[in-house]
């Protein structure tokens, strides 16, 4: 069960063509350098983009299936999205914006408490920390109870500590869910340290070897810079 | 002063903005986002009243809101009267001509809204028109005032067209604008400099008004 992906689309620089599964309550880590598709497929995932063939199917749901021609918008996946920045509604309040498609009020209150936001609840974005916009925008995504929840390098704009922060938090709430989470991150420690399993993307494609040239024991961080270095070179070719 | 000629000219301005913003905004959203076929062709037609000379506008008016015309004909049928030389024709005729400053202002301000927005709403589960009205609205509500008080002036000062299909009846279709052509014309021009100055307030305040609204 879970959540099985096979996915192909032509960008400007590659093509993506990709297999993936995600299990019930695991959490998939998507690692790349930038600009190698992650956030391609993650959209194709939610319904914002579309893959030129492939298939998603999640339980007994098929989201796409170009065979078949089944494509669902993202509001019948009933997913939960957290983006990199700047998505929550600048003209509501963090508890406004918590509570948009919340079905459960009870619940809004229990997220914001979890996560050290019920002073804010009646500030709105502009006025907290990128941080605590973050931390909203997984309260929003969460409230409306979704059945997989998406995130895209949620935490990829705040500095070091606040990440650090924020990904466990994220890891203890995700762990007491059902649901698979497919995570985004150009980040390694991140991506060990969220994922159940890691998948790394390069070019559209899944790498191993990249990954690695990135973790050889006693390598870091030279290793890495090289290995970034390595693929863009080959992104450029 | 007359009163009576300003009296209507805010008259038909008001009303023709309020039926204009109900207009402009959805098709302003569907200008902005998507792409249909035949898009182009749409938004070049609702800004040809920017490039067309207003008594042209105004001519084709005359016909097509005549008795003989499409809509004139059908109006009379529905309702029993006709519609030129009434202040319900020259609503229709200020509608029209109105129309692309009404929709220029707005799609800027849609055009401002990060699109991660709509995304968001979508994921979240609106459709789109649940997301236009709680999500684009809200957030381009300062845009969609200003081109409210861009599209009032523009009414307020039309002359070309509003004389072409309504002509110049007292207390329906004489706005300030024909009224002042007209004292010129009979050399009374005390009446003319009256008018002409209550003008001069009216614009420049609702001017600073628009400045503040889209300043950010």
């Amino acid at each position: 069960m879970g959540l099985t992906a096979a996915l192909k689309k032509k960008t400007n620089f590659f093509s993506i063509d990709v297999e993936l599964t995600c299990p019930e309550g695991e959490t998939l880590a998507l690692i790349g350098p930038s600009g190698s598709g992650k956030t391609t497929i993650i959209r194709m995932l939610a319904g914002l983009e579309t893959p030129d063939e492939g298939r998603i199917v999640y339980r007994d749901r098929v989201f796409f299936d170009s065979a078949r021609g089944v494509n669902l918008s993202p509001q019948k996946r009933k997913l939960g999205y957290v983006f990199q920045d700047y998505s929550l509604f600048p003209h509501l309040t963090l508890y406004g914006n918590a509570a948009f498609a919340a079905q459960d009020r009870k619940e809004v209150d229990s997220l914001l408490g979890f996560f050290g936001l019920k002073a804010l609840r009646d500030r709105k974005p502009n006025e907290v920390s990128g941080g605590e916009r973050q931390r909203c925008a997984v309260c929003q995504a969460l409230a409306r109870n979704p059945q997989l929840l998406l995130l895209d390098e949620p935490f990829s704009a705040l500095d070091v500590v606040t990440r650090r922060l924020l990904r466990n938090e994220l890891k203890k709430i995700t762990e007491t869910r059902t649901f698979p989470v497919v995570y985004v991150t150009h980040d390694v420690t991140e991506a060990l340290f969220i994922g159940n399993t890691v998948l790394p993307i390069v070019a559209g494609s899944v790498d191993r070897e990249w990954m690695e040239r990135i973790v050889a024991p006693g390598n870091e961080p030279g290793t890495r810079a090289r290995a970034a270095r390595a693929t863009k070179l080959a992104l450029a070719y | 002063m007359e009163l009576l000629p300003l009296y209507l000219s805010a008259k038909l301005a008001f009303i023709a903005t309020l039926i204009l913003i109900g207009i402009a905004a959805p098709l302003a959203y569907l200008l902005t986002n998507s792409s249909w076929p035949g898009k182009s062709f749409v938004e070049a037609l609702v800004n040809l009243p920017i490039a067309l000379p207003p008594t042209v506008i105004g001519f084709y008016l005359l016909f097509l809101l005549g008795p003989k015309g499409f809509v004139g004909e059908g109006w009379e049928r529905l309702f029993g009267g006709p519609l030129l030389f009434t202040f319900t024709g020259i609503v229709i005729a200020s509608i029209i001509y109105s129309l692309p400053f009404a929709i220029q202002p707005i799609k800027a301000s849609f055009e401002k809204i990060d699109p991660r927005l709509k995304e968001n709403a979508y994921v979240l589960g609106l459709s789109p028109a649940a997301t236009f009205f709680r999500v684009i609205i809200p957030n381009s509500i300062n845009g969609i005032a200003a081109a409210a008080i861009l599209v009032f002036l523009h009414t307020m000062g039309a002359f070309g067209v509003v004389l072409m299909v309504g002509g110049s009846i007292p207390g329906e279709t004489r706005v300030a604008s024909i009224a002042i052509y007209e004292a010129v014309e009979s050399m009374q021009y005390q009446k003319a400099w009256g008018l002409s100055l209550a003008f001069i307030p009216i614009s420049y305040s609702f001017l600073l008004l628009v400045n503040k609204l889209t300043r950010k």
